[in-house]
This record gives C-alpha cells, sequence and structure tokens, in this order.
C-alpha cells in the first residue's frame, strides 16, 4: 500500500522548525506531520469527525505557522496600495479586510488579512509563503515603512458555531465583535488580539497570543466542553467546502483574481478608478470582459474524489482545465473539488468530464460555498 | 489457514486454493475515515506488487498492491455501499477481493503474524 496521490509524508527531522504548541499537540495525540517547514498536527481522532465537530460545536486550530507582520510608517497606506488592490486607506481602526499580495502581471503572490491597529497594519499571510512575501515588501516598501515580523507571537483559530460561547466565557466581551472586526483584549493580564475571522466559513475568531502564553490559553479554551482541538486535515475540506482557496493550489502566480473568482478582492471603485495596483490593466480588463478561466467548484459523481492535478476535458477529451483542490466534502457527503475552467464552462449547471489517473469522472459546476458561510455579520 | 503480511500493510489469507486479501489494523489507522474503495474485477491478472485496488481517504488516495501473483476471484461488493467497513473491521469484513495464486512459493517471502507485529512496532 502506497500513497498514490501525495509525496509519502517525510520523517519529522529536526530541520522541521516547532511551534509554540508543539508539545502541547502530541500531548493530546495530535499527530505531526511536516507542513510550510513547520511539525503540524494533521489530525487528533480523525478528519471526518473533527469536521463535523467544527461545524456543529467549535474547534482550535493552531495555525501559528503563519506570519504574523506589523507594518507602520509615514505613508504606509499609499505603500500598500501601491502593492495590493484593497482599499487600504478606506479601512477604520480595527476594520480588518481580505486582499492578494499581486505580482507585476497581475498574478497573485501570496493571500493575505491585515487590520488597521491605532499605529500601524497588522497583517497574517500563509506560512510557506512568508519568507518571500516579508521579502517582496521589504524590496518595495519605501525604507520608512518598518516590517516587523511578530514570530514571537502564535496564532489560534476558534471556528465553529459555538466558538463565540467558549471564547467570551474565557475572554468576556468578544461577542461584541462583528465578522472581519478585531480589537484587543486582556486575558489574565495577557494582551490578547482577536479579530472575528478564519477560514472555514463559520462563524470563529483568530487570536494572536504571545507564544509562552499560547499553551494556556489553549488549555483555557478546550477546557470548554464545545471546545476540540483540530487538526489541518479537517482545516482543509472545511474551507474546502466553504469556498474558501488556498495558496499554492488553487491560488498561484498564473491566477489573477478575477480567474480566481476573488472579484470581491477589487471592489473598491476608487482603486479601479486609479488603477494603480500592479496588474491593474489586465485585471481590470478581465473584470469586465470575462478572464479565460475561472475557478468554479464541481460536485463529482460517485464516491470517488477528484483530487488536485485531475485533468477537465472536452467533448474530444482535449485538457481543458484542472482541479486544484478536491476531496470528499464530509458536511455535503459527496466529492467535491475546485478547478479552473474556461469561462464558457463555468456557469452552474455545466456537466464536466475529469480524468484522474487514467479513469474518467464525471460531475457538474455548482454555485459555492457548498456549505453556506455563517459568518455574523454587523447588523445582522 | 495461514494469514501473511507485507511491508506495504497488506494481509492474504489463503483457504485451500483460494486467498482473501486486505490492508491491516495498522493501515486503515494511518490512513484514516476511508470513503471510496476501488477494487479490481473478476478476471483481472496481477503480479506480485502490482497496484490492484485503490484506498482513499478523506485526505489522500493510496494504492493497494497484490501481495503474490494470481487471478482476481472477485472483489468485496459490500466496500462499495460502505467503505467505512475498511475502518471497522479492516483484516474481517473489510477484505478488498480474493484471488486465485500462480505461485504458492511466494508467501514464503511474506511474514507472519509475530513476524508483522514486529514490523509495525518499530515503525
Amino acid at each position: 500500500m502506497s500513497d498514490a496521490t501525495e509525496a509519502p509524508e517525510a520523517e519529522i527531522t529536526e530541520e522541521l522548525a516547532l511551534l509554540p504548541l508543539d508539545a502541547w499537540h502530541r500531548a493530546r495525540g495530535g499527530r505531526m506531520v511536516p507542513f510550510a517547514g513547520y511539525a503540524m498536527p494533521v489530525q487528533y481522532e480523525g478528519i471526518m469527525a473533527e469536521h463535523l465537530w467544527v461545524r456543529e460545536n467549535a474547534g482550535l486550530f493552531d495555525v501559528s505557522h503563519m506570519g504574523q507582520l506589523f507594518l507602520s510608517g509615514e505613508g504606509l497606506d499609499a505603500a500598500l496600495e501601491a502593492l495590493i488592490p484593497a482599499d487600504v486607506a478606506g479601512v477604520k481602526l480595527d476594520g480588518q479586510k481580505y486582499s492578494l499580495l499581486l505580482a507585476e502581471n497581475g498574478g497573485i503572490l501570496d493571500d493575505l488579512m491585515f487590520t488597521r491597529w491605532q499605529d500601524g497594519l497588522y497583517m497574517v499571510v500563509n506560512g510557506a509563503c512568508k519568507w518571500d512575501d516579508i521579502a517582496h515588501l521589504r524590496e518595495h516598501l519605501p525604507d520608512e515603512i518598518d516590517i516587523n515580523h511578530m514570530d514571537e507571537h502564535a496564532l489560534l483559530a476558534l471556528q465553529g458555531p459555538k466558538a463565540v460561547e467558549a471564547l467570551g466565557r474565557v475572554v468576556p466581551g468578544v461577542d461584541a465583535l462583528v465578522f472581519m472586526r478585531g480589537g484587543r483584549f486582556d486575558w489574565n493580564g495577557t494582551g490578547l488580539w482577536i479579530s472575528r475571522s478564519g477560514y472555514t466559513g463559520e462563524d470563529g475568531f483568530e487570536i494572536s497570543v504571545p507564544a509562552d502564553q499560547a499553551a494556556a490559553l489553549a488549555d483555557a479554551l478546550t477546557a470548554q466542553p464545545e471546545v476540540k482541538p483540530i487538526g489541518l486535515g479537517a482545516r482543509d475540506s472545511l474551507r474546502l467546502e466553504a469556498d474558501l482557496p488556498l495558496y499554492g493550489h488553487d491560488l498561484d502566480t498564473e491566477t489573477t483574481p478575477i480567474m480566481a473568482a476573488l472579484n470581491f478582492a477589487v471592489a473598491s471603485k476608487r482603486r479601479r478608478e486609479e488603477a494603480n495596483f500592479p496588474g491593474a490593466a489586465r485585471i481590470l480588463i478581465e473584470r469586465e470582459n470575462g478572464p479565460i478561466q475561472r475557478r468554479v467548484g464541481l460536485i463529482v459523481e460517485g464516491r470517488q474524489p477528484v483530487r488536485e492535478g485531475a485533468l477537465v476535458l472536452d467533448e474530444e477529451g482535449n485538457e481543458v482545465g484542472r482541479v486544484t483542490s478536491g476531496g470528499f466534502a464530509p458536511t455535503v457527503q459527496k466529492p467535491i473539488a475546485m478547478a479552473y475552467v474556461p469561462t464558457a464552462m463555468a456557469e452552474p449547471g455545466t456537466r464536466v468530464t475529469l480524468s484522474q489517473r487514467g479513469k474518467v469522472h464525471h460531475g457538474e459546476v455548482v454555485a459555492m460555498p457548498f456549505v453556506p458561510h455563517r459568518y455574523v455579520r454587523q447588523g445582522a | 489457514m495461514s494469514r501473511y503480511f507485507t511491508e506495504d500493510h497488506e494481509w492474504i489469507e489463503l483457504d485451500g486454493d483460494v486467498a482473501t486479501v486486505g490492508i491491516t489494523d495498522y493501515a486503515q489507522g494511518q490512513l484514516g475515515d476511508i470513503v471510496f474503495v476501488e477494487v479490481p474485477e473478476e478476471g483481472k491478472q496481477v503480479g506480485k506488487g502490482d497496484d490492484a485496488a485503490v484506498v482513499e481517504s478523506v485526505k489522500a488516495a493510496s494504492d493497494v498492491y497484490a501481495p503474490v501473483s494470481g487471478t482476481v476471484i472477485e472483489g468485496n461488493p459490500a466496500l462499495e455501499e460502505n467503505p467505512a467497513l475498511v475502518n471497522e473491521d479492516p483484516e474481517g469484513e473489510g477484505w478488498f477481493f480474493k484471488m486465485s495464486l500462480s505461485d504458492t512459493s511466494e508467501l514464503d517471502g511474506l511474514m507472519d503474524e509475530a513476524k508483522y507485529a514486529d514490523f509495525v512496532s518499530k515503525l
């Protein structure tokens, strides 16, 4: 028996960096695997059970491998707007936004979240990209802008419909936050930065905590009856069901925000009129006329998952697209996938033929998300 | 009846001329939740070490190899409806396929239950 779709899980060696919660995960039975240069827990009791637990209760994810950056300095908003398409200047104190670090040609270098703090912008970037991102920011931001890599902080995500009850008991007041808003909170004398956001499609929070306090906070959270620790495996299936693309799989330098169906990332009228973000000419033409290819969701017939790398074929059997993420969806109870297909095939209801390891599968383009979002929005 | 094991975590049990093949409890534990099993069709000829079946967990697909050479007699039809049988009873009801052997001497190179237990304990 051997792994057919992924490289065998490499041995955990000393080359892998250890996260602040490494011993905490191992003590709770987390199966550690290499990811983004770190030893990370892929699962505890099992991906299916953990996934369903998050959809009904609350799960604690350790996402400390992600890069936490703090940018500050004179002229920061305008300087950052030269690298990302978001309306940075329009983000008020404690407001949070999703955006994309763009290459000169409009391809995506990384996706990120940023928040306005009192004295600068706090940014979370992907773990696998963080060193490249820091180098890119340093190269392209003026010298007056300071970039502080907050590597002495852990990042925890508490996700699920009961996250607000559980976290509210540990850190009173978090229920006042709404989706994509954050704030500073005090927990037993430790300063926490908490935002109501995440990457599972559920209500939930992300919590930046000093690394030396991370285990104590994780203990306090998992002491709540609604909360179990959840591994990366379920994080992947949850985000796939929620139409949340994963950098390096569904997004890369070959894809633009419009191809990736992230039109909301270029929603600011001012930024579009100024057209001064990287790749603006190409991205705005694609936004107007439609891209050549587009990211879509697929439901695959039968029970066999179709995974990253499977081909999308036209009626003559020619390759016209590619699956970028796929697996069995625990909530949907069917195999689902994200794929890039020609725009003419991107309408929901379009039948598609897929090829994986010499076997043909059939599927249908469907509207995403596969599972409705349950964010707690302002005014809702 | 005797049961043999491979280093790739397949088991094979010989009963007269017919052998039953599956994956071990250790293997299902490593794979996690199994959501699909593709079993070989009746009549398929397999050589020792050939891909004979595919088992898919939530996370990944894995090949299952033929422990010895021979001809497939039947795939386990129960796995189509209930692939989780492999998690629940990997070395019993969750078998993958039955085969006839073309060279029983190939079994000599496999591990017995005690040797396999020792092999797994060192992983």
